[in-house]
């Protein structure tokens, strides 16, 4: 059988492998040896070695696109994953209205970020209106606004995939729980946050993944003003390539380290906390 | 008394959820109320109810309309998300077939180099994709649906394989007794067996590709009429930013309506896929 499929290739392989060749594989190796150019457009290319890497740690703007992204990032995955977690342990005490409540809690996630950028962002207007200042006054409305923006998107897709390795737990473990005498906060403690180890890993990394590729929603809601002060690491990358010139080499420099970033982290994250996972 | 306890504290939780609930519906209903009011009392009275006065019927939603072309970039969204996301069923899951099913050094490392596309993050191709796609004329609506097929075949074949992997060889191997190629095979036996796993993935990916900004932004641009809906909120908004309020909020209200009907519609689909597709990203 393996055989017969094997010479059927050209048909079932290559058009997604031809896509994949101009969407994926040729932009991130030409990418890669374009980070050490300088180049206007990508045909011609001169080799400068690691010159654009040297001129970021020179770039403020990139250093504080950094510092806010990881400030950022560590505030939301902390927000949205305990949110998330309490809903849905609210959820799972078979309450009425449960699936009114999951469906109601869950759509913010189905709308785009540029438009919930724009959503909020006349909301915030209009309540600091009342005090006489905008979103972008003060670089710090800028990074609460996101902040409450990124929970209200995210804690219900997260809360959803919690509530389904809640109700994955067997009941006869936490019934034989409650017959040893546990009390609600051993209960949780002892057997319900060690059973959803597969889902926290899973919500990490898709929280920790999207803050910090976070674009859409930075862009809409304040495009980085102050003075860039609320810009984070890929709106900093795209406004190197696109509002500077002769700055094509430091944004692909740029982009390299990013995307070793993210790896670095998504991939250290996952090591960390499936080690937390128990055999079922 | 605990069966009393017990109700009491539900009752408690479902106020609770009830204020939470609200609080989650007010952002969609505040863009919702004003997207009504003369774009003055937007920036005037934005909490305000609507009265005789500050109702201005549909102008705002004419003014956007106009101003955007709304429709035509509906049309437009419409048409790249369906056509690409039937680009990413059909051949991501053949690919993940083969992919599964014929076993060797090349197949291994092409999915690998499929997996990790995953993690790299749209910024490390961007400026290079988008120049690739100018000099190989992809700028147009077609091309979007090739190159949506090339970013999203990561997740997608990496879903198709852990899929494919659960069905049985004997299934196919009976097939091909019975005198089906491989072709044959594929869409008569496997196709309707991953069915499922094939609407998580056109969730999912319309999802994305229905709200995605960048890609389109940079590809087709300001400068043609195959704008998409996310592209014309920008437009509209980032250049005559704090001008028109009121055409910024019926923009706002029109782009956010597809999505909740769509939602209500499917919505038992949409969240199991989610489910899915989270458990084995």
């Amino acid at each position: 059988m393996q055989k017969a499929l094997k010479r059927y290739f050209p048909i079932f392989v290559l058009p997604t492998l031809i896509a994949f060749g101009f969407a994926f594989i040729i932009p991130f190796v030409m990418g890669v040896y374009l980070s050490f150019c300088d180049f206007k457009t990508v045909t011609n290319a001169t080799f400068v070695g690691f010159k654009n890497y040297t001129e970021i740690f020179a770039d403020t703007d990139f250093v504080n696109a950094f510092i806010f992204t990881f400030r950022f990032a560590a505030i939301a995955i902390f927000t949205i994953n305990v949110l998330a977690f309490s809903l849905a342990l609210v959820l799972t005490r078979k309450i009425k209205g449960t699936n009114l409540f999951r469906t109601v809690f869950f759509m913010p996630n189905l709308i785009g970020g540029i438009i919930l950028g724009y959503i909020w962002q006349s909301i915030i207007n209009a309540i600091l209106i009342n005090y006489g200042t905008t979103l972008v006054a003060n670089p710090v409305y800028g990074f609460w606004g996101l902040v409450i923006l990124m929970n209200w998107q995210l804690i219900g897709y997260m809360m959803i995939i919690y509530i389904a390795g809640l109700q994955n737990i067997p009941t006869d473990l936490l019934e034989a729980a409650r017959i040893d005498g546990a009390s609600s906060w051993q209960l949780l403690k002892k057997v319900k946050i060690p059973m959803v180890m597969p889902s926290i890993t899973i919500c990490l990394f898709l929280t920790v993944s999207n803050s910090f590729k976070l674009f859409d929603q930075n862009l809409a809601l304040t495009a980085g003003a102050p003075s860039k002060k609320t810009q984070m690491l890929a709106l900093d990358i795209y406004n190197t390539f696109y509002g500077r010139n002769f700055a094509e080499g430091t944004g692909q420099a740029k982009a390299v380290l990013f995307f070793l970033l993210v790896a670095a982290i998504a991939l250290g994250q996952l090591v960390l906390t499936r080690r937390k996972e128990i055999d079922q | 008394m605990n069966n009393i306890k017990r109700k009491l504290s539900n009752v408690f939780w479902f106020i609770i959820l009830s204020v939470i609930g609200l609080v989650f519906l007010t952002p969609v209903a505040f863009v919702f109320l004003n997207s009504f009011k003369g774009k003055l009392y937007i920036s005037n009275s934005p909490f305000s109810l609507l009265t005789s006065t500050t109702f201005a019927g549909l102008t705002n939603y004419i003014n956007g309309i106009e101003k955007t072309h709304f429709f035509s970039a509906f049309g437009w969204s419409l048409f790249i998300t369906i056509f690409s996301v039937s680009l990413i069923i059909l051949f991501t899951s053949m690919t993940a077939y083969y992919l599964t099913r014929v076993k060797n050094r090349m197949t291994n490392i092409l999915y690998y180099v499929f997996v990790f596309s995953m993690i790299v993050p749209f910024q490390m191709v961007m400026f290079t994709m988008s120049k690739l796609a100018n000099m190989c004329h992809l700028n147009n609506p077609v091309g979007m649906g090739i190159l949506y097929l090339g970013f999203g075949s990561g997740l997608s074949v990496f879903m198709f394989c852990g899929f494919v992997k659960s069905i049985p060889i004997e299934i196919e191997e009976s097939a091909m007794i019975d005198g089906c190629n491989p072709i044959q095979t594929f869409f008569g036996v496997v196709m309707p067996i991953l069915k499922p796993t094939a609407i998580t993935v056109a969730i999912l990916n319309s999802m994305w590709i229905w709200n995605d900004y960048l890609l389109p932004y940079l590809i087709i641009g300001l400068s043609t009429p195959y704008k998409t809906i996310p592209v014309v909120v920008q437009y509209l908004v980032g250049s005559y930013g704090g001008k028109d309020m009121g055409a910024m909020m019926a923009l706002l209200v029109l782009s956010v309506i597809p999505i909740i009907i769509f939602y209500l519609f499917c919505q038992k689909y949409i969240i199991e896929g989610v489910v899915a597709g989270a458990v084995k990203g």
